[in-house]
């Protein structure tokens, strides 16, 4: 049994999500974002809890989750910066961003600041092509960077 | 040159609320298209010669109609929102201004194939589109257009809004069903005879955003009047992106057939800071590049890039400026490749990596002519001996970059 339950309005939303799929096995993508909001990572114990839910193994949940890049494994900062770092992106500038970004926050790509109040990563494409160079800060997308804008971002908060 | 089919509504102020869409044509193929039975609503669209706008250009009619007239499981309708090709960035644009185009569009797709359930497969960072297109679903539902009765005719319809979780390969359609069943990302081999799609062993049709939000004009209007734009082989028009160095970056709406160069210099404003072309990628990184030699005669249609020796792909353009370096451009694409591959065939998983690395020596000054060589076996083994077509694209563009700006590289290795 695993520790790690649904808070109800994810109950509820899962009840309502089964009417909609012929198998409850398409529940496994949904069920991990729910996780991810509620608990902010995905944690070997809620696998098992969604594995028992979906009458299935929590390996069969790990190779699920571990194949996607956006659930995260292990606990990760309250802002979750993610560059972009594919073509678009860097024929506009996005290599000087991403530096900036490295040493403003004082980590590297893959990290977290020691205080977990920002994760970095450099993502690809992620399809702001129209606004390069982009990122996704916290799910929300900020393009047209400059060095002026981010500072004024992370400056605010 | 601009033709709004697709992107009539977009500049309305608040286009995405049912209030404002329902003034502006929104739902208004219903009436039609409940008159006329599937098997028409197929024909229409299998006339109009509609092709599907998320890369392949396959005829939407001849997919519709590969669905089985009877089956023991139900038909399911699947839109592919999962927009990850780079250069790519047209769907998001229907999805955030007009979603209940593309909710009415399932409804009159959903009707042909004998659909009841339709799932809109979303790329996972596209958080608040999800979100947008979700409120737009709640709002069609309690008007009535979704649910146990479309718009009180007898035909019940759900709409799923479906995340996926980061992975390029799901904008495949076998490895984007897959994940809808819930599992991993991986392709499906491909049977030898054409049928549908499967998902959990009922007959399915996959399609892309904007091809489900062309339907409702063909349906309204007649397939004559899409044939009206575009080229007897490509009729209609196409969301075009553009990106990269470029002074107006953005999506246009454009019949296709239109002059290329055209298009760059009329909506693009041309290359930024009034630079000279070096060369583009015509629609996703996917595509073969093209030197600015080589642009000149194209028209924006399968037909002319095909014959230009790439392919009209999603329409996402690229556009890189003469200061461009290619072989940094061709790094960039293949830790992209090397990244995105789903890792279940080994030429893919070792030779995206592999090609990625001995780029990454030969721009560090390190690598020899030799290398060219191994680039050159790594692409052939990674043409044709895979699941899904993913390897293939990459070994034709290696060798595109390569062959085009064979210059650029063999001075990187001048040295040794």
């Amino acid at each position: 049994m695993s520790e790690f339950k649904f808070n109800s309005e994810n109950k509820k939303k899962f009840n309502a999500l089964l009417k909609r799929y012929p198998d409850r096995a398409s529940l496994s993508l949904p069920s991990l974002w729910m996780i991810q909001y509620q608990e902010g990572w995905i944690s070997e114990d809620a696998m098992i809890y969604i594995a028992n839910k979906l009458n299935t193994t929590p390996m069969d949940i790990q190779s699920i989750a571990s194949f996607y890049t956006m659930f995260n494994l292990k606990p990760i900062g309250q802002y979750n910066i993610q560059v972009c770092k594919t073509l678009s992106c860097k024929l506009c500038g996005s290599e000087k961003i991403r530096t900036h970004l490295q040493n403003k926050l004082g980590i590297k790509f893959g990290e977290t600041t020691k205080d977990m109040k920002f994760t970095l990563t450099e993502v690809e494409c992620l399809g702001a092509c129209g606004e390069a160079p982009a990122m996704s800060f916290n799910d929300e997308y900020i393009g047209n960077l400059s060095i002026n804008k981010i500072d004024k971002i992370l400056d605010e908060l | 040159m601009i033709v709004k089919i697709v992107s009539k509504n977009f500049d309305i102020t608040n286009s995405h609320k049912l209030d404002i869409a329902l003034k502006h044509d929104r739902y208004s193929s219903l009436k039609k298209l409940f008159s006329m039975n599937p098997h028409e609503v197929t024909e229409e669209v299998a006339k109009s010669g509609l092709r599907g706008k998320g890369g392949g250009g396959a005829p939407t009619g001849d997919k519709w109609k590969l669905m089985p007239k009877k089956h023991e499981k139900p038909s399911y309708l699947v839109v592919n929102a999962d927009e990850s090709e780079p250069g790519t960035f047209k769907d998001r644009q229907i999805m955030e201004h007009d979603p209940h185009l593309l909710i009415e569009g399932i409804i009159n797709s959903s009707y042909a194939i004998g659909a009841h359930d339709a799932y809109i497969y979303i790329r996972g960072e596209y958080v608040f589109w999800a979100k947008r297109l979700n409120e737009a679903i709640d709002e069609a539902y309690e008007a009535g257009y979704l649910g146990e009765k479309v718009a009180e005719y007898d035909y019940k319809l759900d709409i799923t809004v479906h995340r996926g979780g980061g992975a390029y390969i799901c904008g495949e359609k076998s490895a984007l069903l897959e994940s809808l069943e819930g599992k991993r990302g991986h392709p499906r081999l491909k049977p030898q005879q054409k049928e549908p799609e499967w998902f959990f062993g009922g007959p399915t049709v996959v399609n892309n955003v904007e091809t489900i939000a062309s339907v409702p004009y063909i349906i309204n209007n007649g397939f004559e009047a899409y044939r009206a734009y575009g080229t007897e082989s490509s009729p209609g028009t196409m969301l075009f992106g553009i990106s990269g160095h470029i002074e107006n970056p953005g999506v246009y709406e454009v019949p296709f057939g239109v002059k290329m160069k055209d298009f760059l210099e009329q909506l693009g404003g041309g290359v930024k800071g009034g630079k000279k072309l070096k060369a583009l990628i015509p629609g996703g990184s996917s595509c073969h590049v093209l030197r600015a030699d080589e642009i000149d005669d194209i028209t924006l249609d399968y037909e002319s890039l095909k014959k230009h020796g790439s392919s009209l792909g999603t329409g996402g353009m690229i556009i890189m400026d003469e200061d461009t370096f290619m072989p940094e451009v061709a790094k960039n694409l293949f830790e992209f490749y090397h990244h995105e591959s789903c890792g279940q065939c080994t030429p893919c998983r070792e030779g995206c990596g592999w090609v990625d690395r001995i780029l990454g020596k030969l721009l560090s000054g390190e690598g020899s002519e030799k290398d060219f060589d191994t680039i050159l076996d790594a692409c052939e083994m990674l043409n044709g001996k895979t699941i899904c077509v993913f390897a293939p694209s990459v070994a034709f563009i290696a060798n595109s970059y390569i062959t085009k700006f064979k210059d650029k590289f063999y001075n990187l290795c001048k040295k040794n």
